[in-house]
């Protein structure tokens, strides 16, 4: 949600502390008022529009790849480097348990805080990260161990460093490596689903999508700078782009939303990890008897096109 | 004559190189491949005689030439509907999608060949091309021909927003299927290819044959540009620059291209 409206909420928050004090203090009772305001509040949470999520997608506080691994699974070891070039801080990957059951983890990684930011590259993976990636995809499958990837990224960096070892390569050799694998891969976009750098880890036998996550093929921003020559379009190219959860459960591009507490993951992230853990949880047991996994995978993605 | 009609006649019949600025003679500027003889420059070069060039005489047959785009996000920029630029857009190519499929012989061999029209929407990857892309390689499986690929695309068509995003997984998917079938799959990126085209099939080549000075990349130059707020060196991006970094296995003169793709089907087809 914009800032103008979640500094709304946040003063109607602080009215209705206030009466409540109030109410305290005199001993009366003001229910009325207090009613009102939260009425006031529910209809301004409800009314979310795609530019309302995708500032929640973007929220400086909401939960990044690394909190979700924290408090959803257990014994996470995380894996390090390509073996190629270097380690990528902007690509997390490992093994950890899900209440028991193994998995192995990959997810882009956001920065908190000036330096951390910058740390992880604001969570824009260099080649070296797609790499990586392959690296324990490929190491999964070999040990029968089900994926689940975490989409969390502006895009994948575009940079001189970047392209001189093969950006396109390593996104490209993702996006068929993952349909060769034979162990279910459970993919949730969690924040931004950025482009080409999103889907290089997003090709999953089932994606789920965060309610004010987005997904989109181009920034609301890059898509207004190129077709309008202007990035202050950004709110017309996003409505037209539809890059809402909703949208694209539509559009049958994701098969699940995950519900987030009102007003965003931020304000009750441990609602939003006990609500995707018990869909993973689900999700896995569905998966991992089934046959013929690759070619179903393959088939859900043929069917992606609209045409005459 | 007059000075006049003189003047409009050398206009029509003599084309301005674009790189080295000498005039040459249009035939001959034709019959070169639109390569300027000068400078070797390679200027862009229509689709249907990029097939012409490619393939053995007459032996050509389009697939699939129907299928069209749907403006199914109901796209409008300032204004214009996307459906609308799509029907100007399809009168002005004569085509109805970015892409052309054809079975093709080629130097005798049968192969199937697709290529990506860039005065069709800059060659943007929508869900047209995807599925004609997994159509042409699905037969390519089904007939053991191999697929060539000419790309030239400004990336993922933005009218069909998440959709076009699909299409490069959905082109990748086939090509898994390729590699399980051991059917070779030749790219042939040409200026320019990026984006959605470059960061899926055009870069998943059995063997990568990059046309000579042709700009290929994930980001546009623009975008880098903007991104690290510095100049990008003269070669950056181009053919022999991706070679140099180890991203194609060669670049080749436009005038090479057919017989050093059929050399090299001849090493993978047995
Ligand atoms: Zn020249």
């Amino acid at each position: 949600m914009q800032i103008n409206k979640e500094k709304k909420i946040k003063e109607i928050d602080q009215e209705i502390e206030k009466l409540k004090e109030l109410e305290k203090r005199e001993k009366i009772s003001l229910d009325d008022a207090i009613n009102a305001l939260m009425e006031r509040k529910k209809s301004l949470l409800n009314k979310l529009d795609f530019w309302d999520r995708v500032f929640l997608a973007r929220h400086p506080d909401r939960p990044y790849t690394l909190y979700y691994i924290e408090n959803m699974f257990a014994e996470f070891t995380q894996f390090h480097g390509d073996r190629l070039f270097g380690d990528d801080l902007s690509m997390i990957t490992g093994f950890a348990k899900l209440d028991g059951i193994d998995v192995c983890v990959v997810g882009h990684q956001k920065g908190r805080g000036t330096e951390n930011k910058i740390e992880r590259n604001f969570g824009m993976p260099h080649p070296e990260g797609y790499r990586k990636a392959a690296r324990i995809f490929k190491l999964a499958d070999k040990f029968n161990i089900p994926i689940i990837t975490l989409i969390d990224t502006p895009g994948a960096y575009p940079g001189i460093e970047a392209e001189k070892r093969g950006q396109a390569v390593a996104i490209a050799e993702n996006l068929k490596l993952m349909f060769k694998l034979d162990v279910p891969i459970i993919a949730c976009i969690i924040g931004e689903g950025g482009s080409g750098g999103a889907l290089g880890i997003a090709v999953a036998d089932h994606i789920a999508m965060l309610e004010n996550s987005v997904y989109s093929v181009i920034s609301p921003e890059g898509c207004a700078s190129i077709i309008w020559r202007d990035a202050s379009y950004a709110r017309e190219a996003a409505s037209n782009l539809k890059i809402t959860a909703k949208d694209l459960i539509e559009l049958k591009v994701i098969d699940h939303i995950i519900k987030e507490p009102a007003g965003g993951a931020q304000n009750d992230p441990r609602l939003v990890y006990d609500t995707l853990k018990d869909h993973l949880k689900n999700i896995i047991s569905e998966l991992k008897d089934k046959e013929n996994l690759k070619a179903q995978r393959i088939e859900k993605f043929r069917r992606l096109g609209i045409f005459k | 004559m007059n000075w006049f009609s003189e003047h409009i006649n050398i206009k029509s019949l003599w084309i301005k190189c674009k790189s080295c600025g000498s005039s040459v003679f249009q035939k001959a500027f034709i019959e070169n491949l639109y390569v300027c003889p000068k400078c070797q420059h390679h200027h862009f070069i229509p689709v249907y005689e990029r097939i012409a060039m490619l393939a053995d005489k007459g032996k050509f047959k389009e697939l699939w030439e129907d299928v069209s785009s749907e403006d199914f996000l109901d796209f409008t920029i300032n204004q214009q509907k996307y459906s609308e630029k799509l029907s100007i857009t399809e009168k002005k190519t004569g085509n109805r999608s970015a892409f052309i499929a054809a079975r093709i012989r080629m130097n005798g061999r049968n192969v199937n060949l697709g290529v990506i029209d860039f005065k069709f929407f800059g060659g943007s990857m929508g869900s047209v091309l995807g599925e004609k892309f997994f159509r042409l390689a699905m037969d390519s499986i089904k007939r053991k021909r191999p697929l060539v690929v000419v790309s030239a695309s400004g990336g993922a068509r933005m009218q069909e927003g998440i959709m076009s995003l699909m299409q490069m997984a959905k082109t990748s998917a086939v090509l898994s299927l390729m590699d399980d079938a051991k059917i070779p799959f030749i790219s042939v990126p040409i200026h320019p290819t990026t984006g959605g085209v470059s960061a899926s099939f055009a870069m998943l080549g059995d063997v990568i044959i990059a046309e000579k000075g042709a700009l290929i990349g994930f980001a546009g130059p623009r975008v880098i540009e903007q991104t690290i707020k510095q100049k990008l060196p003269d070669n950056f991006q181009k053919a022999e620059f991706l070679q140099e970094c180890g991203m194609v296995d060669m670049v080749v003169h436009r005038k090479d291209l057919k017989d050093t793709i059929a050399r090299i089907l001849g090493y993978l087809c047995k």
